[in-house]
């Protein structure tokens, strides 16, 4: 059953995992995305995630429901907002399945569209002080319209 | 009773344009009947928004808007959102 929520909290990769496991399936794969100590070469002390938080519940839920659809597996994804230190999870994505492919394929789908569409920014603060937005995707160019 | 009056629409604003208007939501007067490229035009006249790109990404009740000739209605919850980088 497909699950997914944007949170200030802590993500809880344990309860993520529980949420999609099943006598059923034999693999489970768990991808956590941190905050990394540096980007294009600068330092990096910090993030700020900000997101549309509506419209991000709902396009999390979509993708996480097209990751599943044709595929015989549990799939669910959460992606955290607010200030993240450096290692903290920023987003993270379970995906079950009887057989290993099916939870990898799923979770890959789920963090490369995520990348693509979901309305969330990056605020990154730099070890010199300086803060800036991350430059992103124009969601317009992963759309089947143009 | 002619029917060109005004129709309020609240615009959200998040990240970079949000840094660039100087505010987190705009309230604008349009004329009904007004589309999502007459939005932008006048968003284009406000501080700071001029800067906006030619063809920014836009969502009409938290489902992104491809169509520029989407004529809008003063319910609408319209946001401009810039390049997305989540994960």
């Amino acid at each position: 059953m497909a699950f997914a929520a944007i949170t200030p909290d802590p993500i809880d990769t344990a309860a993520l995992l529980a949420s999609v496991s099943a006598p059923g399936h034999g693999a489970v794969v768990l991808f956590v995305g941190t905050v990394r100590d540096h980007n294009d070469g600068r330092p990096v002390r910090g993030m700020r995630y900000d997101a549309y938080v509506a419209m991000a519940e709902r396009v999390l839920t979509e993708i996480v429901e097209e990751a599943e659809a044709g595929r015989e597996c549990s799939v669910a994804a959460v992606h955290r907002i607010g200030e993240l230190d450096i290692g903290e999870a920023s987003v993270a994505i379970g995906a079950a399945s009887a057989h290993r492919a099916d939870a990898y394929e799923a979770s890959r789908y789920v963090i490369e569209e995520l990348k693509r569409r979901l309305p969330v920014w990056k605020h990154e603060h730099y070890i010199d002080g300086e803060s800036a937005w991350v430059a992103g995707v124009d969601p317009l160019k992963g759309s089947v319209h143009g | 009773m002619p029917t060109f009056e005004p129709m309020r629409i609240r615009v959200l604003l998040f990240a970079l344009y949000r840094d660039l208007a100087g505010a987190e939501q705009l309230e604008l007067e349009l004329p009904t009947g007004a589309t999502v490229q007459d939005l932008l035009s006048a968003v284009r006249q406000l501080p700071g928004l001029a800067a906006l790109p030619a063809r920014p990404a836009l969502a009409i009740n938290h489902e992104y808007a491809f169509d520029y000739e989407t004529v809008l209605s003063a319910a609408d919850e319209v946001a401009l959102l810039p390049p997305v980088a989540g994960g």
